[in-house]
């Protein structure tokens, strides 16, 4: 099984994001799971969600607290959240940041990639330039570092859970997948 | 086809596949998707009902029961608060003998105020003669759905789905939708032997002396004791024709089994894990999954736990001044037919995560048997 991890802030799509990975897993023939941590949201409050990933049947009906792997919408939840809890050693952080995070620390226990999905959502007309809508890039990223699940799926997967601009955020996802950075160990 | 989608909509899916004719509800979370789209395949055509909008869920039930009355089959949606307003018309629902189908998302009751999972708010309505099916995954609620409108119309009452707020109601997973044409043959169109019509006039809901209303509540009974044989029947006409049977009970390695756990919801999903883990250690321990509530299932109960030596019941509920409600109805399915010691274990209220470890922590305090109170066992209170 992998269980991922999404750290975002209301209003990004962390929870669509969350769907979006486990729709992209099912289109390559997995057992998925994808649930919000449960809350009262408010648009720019740290928010939490998960994708469970495996090759058989998902038994478990819990929050995840061992996540393999992580995606970071907003980089400044480093700072305030403390995001690495329970991670897993070697697992994946992918991380919306336009900032060089090598000197980060966190480079020593996992594996860190990063993406300016602030920009590409941009470019994209996805949000505002205060509020960019950065989930689909996130994903595209995700799958391009990872390397678990193919962007075609993805692609298909932004399809048919994004309602509006499918064109735009589909082509914000393959941006991100190919300009992702993956971060080197210090 | 199968889609990844949130439990809120596999309701939705169920209701639609069962062409039903009214829908009356009102929003409330975490409910809300259900009416959502159901107001949404209402408007485009996808769902040939009418969409009954209401201000307050006691409206909407009682809506619910005006429609049902004229013969057309009935949808509502509630959880928590919103169900216990319905309250004075879930009565009225079953003296009525109204097959309404009703899906109820298990929240916390208030104060203080909570949106998360409990079983109280559905619990509390357990002596009202509506039939309660408790659900663990996405595609049974939706199965369970379409199997509720044909017990219902053959029994003549009302019947609950449960799920779990957000463990289903906002989870999302892969559910193979039914579409209506494939479900119409396993459910043909309601056609009730009577029905408010001005052409045929009948007396309804008439006054009933002490010479008349004793009878009417036998006869509830009596469907009550009779949708056992319609529950299972229905299911396994449904598993013939889709391939998914669900059971009145669903034991998980329980034949050899020294321990069992009690389950329902979310919990007897996770349980199993757990059970697996555990076996993988060699520790003969299986579960039980009691699905329906009403009717109780007492010989499947009594015919899975008898052969155990410790049974451990897990409620994620609390009936105050006595004990785990779940727990009652086992030691009551199991009395005087044997001696096999039952301990309830209460966790999870207000929808504090009922995780691996926690069922682990229940199991081994189950087995070890010490610092264990013998009827109530609260697991993770703080205090």
């Amino acid at each position: 099984m992998i269980e991922i991890r999404t750290h975002g802030r209301g209003g990004q799509g962390a929870v669509i994001a969350s769907e979006i990975l486990a729709d992209a897993f099912f289109r390559e023939k997995k057992f998925v799971q994808a649930f919000p941590a449960f809350g009262v949201e408010r648009r720019g409050a740290p928010v939490v969600s998960f994708t469970r990933v495996s090759d058989g049947e998902i038994r478990e009906r819990c929050e995840i607290y061992e996540p393999d792997h992580l995606v970071v919408l907003d980089p400044v939840l480093i700072e305030t959240v403390n995001i690495t809890v329970g991670l897993k050693r070697g697992g994946w952080i992918v991380i919306n940041t336009n900032r060089d995070m090598c000197g980060s620390g966190l480079c020593d226990a996992y594996r860190v990639a990063t993406v300016d999905a602030n920009s590409i959502a941009l470019k994209y007309g996805l949000g505002s330039r205060s509020a960019p809508i950065v989930n689909t890039a996130i994903v595209g990223a995700f799958a391009g570092a990872t390397k678990l699940v193919g962007i075609k799926a993805v692609l298909e997967a932004i399809a048919e859970f994004v309602p509006v601009r499918k064109e735009n955020n589909m082509k914000a996802a393959e941006e991100a997948y190919k300009s992702l950075i993956v971060v080197p160990k210090r | 086809m199968k889609k990844v989608i949130m439990g809120n909509h596999a309701v939705s899916y169920g209701v639609r596949a069962s062409d039903v004719k009214v829908i009356s509800a009102y929003p409330i979370t975490p409910q809300t998707q259900v009416v959502e789209l159901l107001s949404e395949m209402c408007a485009n055509g996808e769902l040939d009902a009418k969409f009954i909008a209401v201000e307050s869920e006691h409206s909407a039930l009682t809506a619910c029961v005006g429609a049902s009355a004229a013969g057309s089959r009935t949808f509502t949606a509630t959880s928590s608060q919103g169900l216990l307003l319905m309250h004075e018309i879930i009565h009225w629902a079953v003296g009525a003998r109204l097959p309404i189908v009703m899906s109820n998302v298990n929240r916390a009751v208030g104060p203080p105020w909570s949106i998360w999972t409990d079983q109280n708010d559905s619990l509390s309505q357990r002596d009202t003669g509506w039939l309660q099916i408790y659900c663990e995954s996405n595609q049974e609620v939706q199965d369970t759905i379409v199997q509720a409108f044909k017990i219902a119309e053959t029994v003549m009452l009302p019947v609950m789905i449960v799920l779990d707020a957000f463990f289903l109601s906002h989870t999302f997973e892969i559910v193979d939708i039914l579409e209506p044409e494939a479900v119409r043959p396993f459910l043909p169109p309601y056609r009730p032997a009577r029905k408010i019509d001005t052409a045929d006039p009948h007396s309804f809901g008439n006054l009933a002396g002490p010479g008349e209303y004793f009878e009417l509540r036998y006869m509830i009974e009596k469907a009550m004791e009779d949708s056992r044989a319609v529950i299972e029947r229905t299911d396994r006409e449904f598993e013939e024709r889709f391939g998914r049977g669900y059971g009145i009970v669903k034991p998980y390695r329980c034949d050899d089994a020294d321990y069992v756990l009690v389950t329902s919801g979310t919990v007897a999903s996770t349980t199993r894990a757990v059970v697996d883990a555990m076996r993988a250690e060699g520790i003969k321990i299986g579960s039980l999954k009691v699905r329906v509530f009403r009717p109780f299932p007492f010989d499947e109960v009594r015919e899975v736990l008898s052969k155990a030596k410790k049974v451990g019941v897990i409620d994620r509920n609390i009936s105050f001044g006595h004990h785990g409600i779940f727990y009652q109805e086992v030691k009551s399915a199991l009395y005087g037919r044997t001696n096999v010691p039952v301990t309830g274990f209460i966790t999870g209220l207000g929808g504090r995560d009922v995780t691996p470890a926690v069922i682990r922590g229940i199991a081994e305090k189950l087995i070890a048997g010490t610092n264990l109170e013998p009827d109530i066992n609260w697991i993770g209170v703080k205090i």
